[in-house]
């Protein structure tokens, strides 16, 4: 099947299996590994990008489904070669250690912030709480998110 | 090799943002199935649906004729090139895939090799196996009973299911401790198996070169040399022809220290096809078939005297192995460092009997984030030190206090035959306690009781063991556990540094360059830092059991201080003065008494391939490997506060206030993220990890579904503390901290729950401790609302 999708504002069409996994579109055809898989139940999160600026598990999303939508990975974080505030969040609060959970934690992050600029801690637990990390504990992830809430003018995740 | 210089730290003790972490936050880093190569195909393993069958037919012809496929490999194609079975990092056997039997649910049993991932998972379904279905044997009991199937026909000589049997301590003065004993508290108890699972699962890339030979074999290891000479023993492929990169680790925790079936056939697949073969594992394989933990059944009697005195110690163990042995641990010890089950009490006499057995389960068992056993036997120790002080009617505290090995009582020797190196245990737990609060803590529980409120606190005072090792006690098949480092240092001022052991997110690229600003005054971004391939790395043992700091930590300050008494040859040259006139002020060198007359390290350095005293060789270049004298052993204490719904028999962590002592602090803020990622997962494993299976073997757990993991909402804050006894022979006075937390922990949330409930006379909840069985407790003692 052939589909038209936006992947971080840059619009491509491919021809595509009905069945193919869109995080495997997005890893394998577009070769933007920095969507991960985590598990095989949509249990981890490690996936997650943003369809039209919502956090959805690509691993459990078809290629075809996404035709017409526009994509956020990871890779579209960066703005005009600096780090989004998350991202430069996650580094000042050592929120990352193996940084296999990293992408999809932030994507979730940024989304939050653009609906919710000064989230609580409550807030950002239940908004992560579907994405697993298994190396830092969630503390200072929840820090990283609140540095971004802190020093980032949250932009509108643009996709 | 006293801890060097009483100069003040410029860079140890320094929370240095990482260096890893710009590529992992512009979603850049290098994970194995981020790696594509040129004509590369894709694996897919079909396993066993049963735990325990006899195969008597496999049918391919349906698999390979799916358009594609380019390979299906079984058994009987290995067991052609003697590559059926491979030898486990314990000395035993595996198979690589089944041949005669399965003995587990998820056993390998054939590999599709095919163009894309999607046809090979599409051509496991096409593989028809006929299976004759045998009893499976569940549990280490059942597997020691006379009459029990015998999983292991396939190794000569072997008539049960008993893999070891193994003693430590002294029998006899435990004997008599015990015939004079007040007292004999008894605790048994299960330390349930759980799983490391990374959130990457396992996965390689095997690419033999048909030209050369050569195979180059990208893969998730913690251990990439070991990895690489196993090979070389299992394939009998040269050495020298086989290179093992490890890219960047998605987690480790133990899961990827072993050799895991996948990696082999894929190399026998890519070196019999010719083109490079991705195996990436999928969760279910992760959570089934790979490296386990824990399953140790225990059971730990305690001498007392009247007083409270702990006179000896008494432990049985039993260790579910699954199908084969395949712990990664020092040939030495059968039941990797168990016998440190002594942990920080002063036990004049201990014994220890271990047992270790066969079942249909998946081989095992890897230490998740763990020294060793270490966290099984902690555990032990720390609720059967509650359960006695219950028994003597004496307060938990303070009962530990007064049977803890005494700050001036270091090095003191176990009984087990540990020498532990350092430690201040009161201290860490009377700052635990002031920082909880614990004495109005109690005075709380007993107001929350007359409410009708169950409030429990829990601590545990652990000591761990980490560091392997002394190579004359420690080794992985016989390759002794040292750790290098080498160390080059570039004309224009910087360095780069090659380690043995390999970072799975713990920060080495970070943590490692402190070490050599700390020692040669070059700051932390000028210092590259290179691990996890074999071709470019010295030889090194990798990281887990918190080893990386103690060993590699070592080799790497001992090869700094070398290259710096180079420099100051150098310096002295430069400078016009005699070596002993040099002052090293930790970036320079200057003249003693004329601080204008120096040279910076740079400055030197440049020297080094430019302006040389008559008749020294040029560069600055070294490699050290360093066999430390002895582990490190951190401890600490952490306090738990719970409180548990009447009603539904949930239990929450309130507080959580852990203090870590792991000596010198490299990098606080690294030191910290480890102490948290080890906290929730002692909590995980005290609240819901669990791999389980029913009678006929099936695993449950085989996914994220039911094998749970905490998510931010239930994972508790933490409030840290640390005290600092440095290592008195760790070059830098650091000891490993990255498990000390999983180590710990566990026993500290059991222990808070138990006491909640210890009025009404419970004494023990089994692990993961779920709010049914809390409910059970709290109804039999007719607590529940
Ligand atoms: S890969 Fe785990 S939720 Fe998608
Ligand atoms: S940083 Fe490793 S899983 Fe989150």
């Amino acid at each position: 099947m052939k589909i038209e999708v936006t992947v971080n504002g840059v619009e491509h069409s491919a021809e595509v299996e009905p069945r193919l996994l869109l995080v495997h579109f997005l890893r394998d055809s577009l070769e933007l590994t920095g969507t991960h898989i985590g598990c095989d139940t949509t249990s981890c999160g490690a996936c997650t990008v943003l369809l039209d600026g919502t956090p959805i598990k690509s691993c459990t999303f078809l290629a075809v489904q996404a035709n017409g939508r526009a994509i956020k990975t990871v890779e579209g974080l960066i703005r005009n070669g600096s780090l989004h505030p998350i991202q430069q969040g996650f580094k000042e609060e050592h929120g990352l250690q193996c940084g296999f959970c990293t992408p999809a934690m932030m994507l979730v992050s940024a989304a939050l912030l653009e609906e919710n600029p000064q989230p609580s801690e409550e807030e950002i637990r239940w908004a992560i709480s579907g994405n697993i990390c298994r190396c830092t504990g969630y503390v200072n992830i929840v820090k990283a998110v609140q540095w971004a809430a802190a020093n980032g003018q949250s932009e509108r995740a643009q996709t | 090799m006293a801890v060097d210089e009483q100069r003040e730290h410029k860079w140890l003790g320094k929370s240095v943002k990482r260096k890893e972490d710009e590529r992992f936050v512009r979603g850049r880093g290098n994970y194995l199935d981020d790696i594509k190569l040129p004509r590369m195909l894709h694996m897919s393993i079909l396993r066993s649906p049963y735990a325990h069958a006899r195969i008597l037919s496999i049918d391919t012809s349906r698999a390979e004729a799916l358009e594609g496929v380019v390979a299906v490999v079984t058994g009987e194609l290995l067991a052609q090139h003697n590559l059926a079975w491979m030898p486990t990092l314990s000395g035993d056997t595996q198979a690589v895939l089944a041949t005669d039997k399965v003995r587990m649910q998820g056993q390998e049993v054939a590999c599709v090799v095919a163009e894309s991932p999607y046809i090979a998972h599409d051509a496991l379904e096409l593989i028809e196996v006929d299976y004759e279905p045998l009893q499976a044997v569940t549990s280490p009991q059942q597997a020691l009973e006379a009459g029990a199937p015998l999983i292991r026909d396939d190794k000569e000589g072997q008539e049960d299911n008993r893999v070891y049997h193994w003693e430590s301590g002294d029998l006899e003065a435990t004997d008599r401790a015990f015939a004079e004993a007040d007292r004999v508290v008894s605790l048994e108890t299960f330390y349930p198996r759980c799983h490391p699972a990374p959130l990457e699962c396992c996965g390689c890339i095997a690419d033999v070169d048909p030209a050369t030979s050569r195979a180059t074999i990208y893969m998730t290891s913690q251990a990439p040399h070991v990895i690489r000479t196993v090979f070389a023993l299992v394939a009998g492929l040269p050495e020298h022809n086989i290179r093992i990169v490890s890219p960047d680790i998605g987690g480790g925790f133990g899961n990827k220290v072993p050799v895991y079936p996948g990696y082999v056939v894929a190399t026998a697949a890519s070196l019999l096809i010719g083109r490079p073969v991705k195996w990436i594992e999928d969760r279910t394989g992760n959570l089934i078939s790979t490296g386990f933990a824990r399953d140790f059944h225990m059971k730990g009697d305690l001498a007392l005297t009247s007083e409270g005195k702990m006179l000896g110690l008494r432990v049985k163990m039993l260790s579910d192995q699954g199908y084969a042995y395949a712990d990664a641990q020092p040939s030495k010890f059968k039941a990797g460092l168990f016998h440190l089950v002594t942990g920080s009490y002063d036990l004049p006499a201990a014994h220890i009997v271990t047992d270790g057995a066969y079942t249909n389960k998946a081989p095992g068992g890897v230490a998740y984030r763990c020294s060793f056993r270490i966290t099984e036997a902690s555990f032990l120790i720390e609720r059967l030190v509650q359960s006695a002080a219950y028994e003597i009617g004496m307060d938990p505290v303070e009962f530990r206090r007064l049977n803890f090995i005494k700050a001036d009582q270091f090095p003191y020797e176990s009984a087990t035959g540990f020498v532990y190196d350092s430690g201040d245990y009161e201290r860490a737990l009377d700052l635990a306690l002031e920082q909880i609060g614990y004495a109005e803590l109690r005075e709380e529980q007993k107001r929350a009781r007359e409410e009708g409120r169950l409030i429990g606190i829990g601590v545990a005072s652990f000591t761990e063991a980490v560091g392997a090792g002394p190579s004359k006690d420690y080794d992985i098949l016989g390759i002794k556990m040292f750790d290098s480092a080498e160390l080059r240092l570039h004309p224009t001022g910087k360095a780069i540094l090659k380690l043995g052991v390999k970072s799975q997110g713990q920060g080495h690229e970070t943590t490692f360059a402190q070490i050599v600003s700390e020692e040669l005054g070059i700051p932390p971004e000028d210092v590259h830092v290179v691990e996890g391939d074999t071709d470019n790395t010295p030889y090194g043992l990798g990281t887990y059991a918190s080893r990386s700091t103690p060993t590699a930590g070592g080799a790497t300050a001992l090869i700094a201080r070398t290259l710096r008494e180079k420099a100051k040859r150098i310096a002295a040259h430069l400078l016009e003065a005699s070596e002993e006139d040099l002052d090293w002020d930790g970036e320079r060198f200057a003249v003693k008494g004329a601080p204008d007359r120096a040279k910076t390290i740079q400055e030197v350095i440049f020297a080094a391939y430019t302006d040389l005293p008559e008749g020294m060789d040029a560069g600055l270049e070294g490699v050290k490997y360093y066999d430390p004298p002895n582990l490190t052993f951190p401890f600490g204490t952490y306090a738990v506060v719970v409180e548990i719904d009447r009603g539904t028999g949930q239990w929450k962590p309130i507080r959580v206030v852990a203090v870590d002592d792991c000596g010198v602090r490299i990098n606080p803020m690294i030191v910290e993220g480890q102490i948290m990622g080890g906290l929730t997962e002692g909590y995980a494993m005290a609240a819901m990890e669990l791999i389980t299976f029913d009678e006929d073997g099936n695993c449950i757990g085989s996914n994220f579904m039911d094998y749970l993991i905490p998510t931010a909402w239930e994972t508790p804050h933490f409030e840290l503390h640390e005290t600092v006894t440095p290592s008195p022979h760790h070059p830098i006075g650091a000891k490993g901290v990255g498990e000390s937390a999983t180590v710990g922990s566990p026993a500290a949330f059991v222990n808070a729950v138990v006491d909640a409930l210890a009025h009404v006379g419970v004494r023990n909840l089994e692990m993961p401790v779920t709010s049914d069985k809390v409910w059970e407790a709290l109804n039999e003692a007719g607590l529940a609302q």
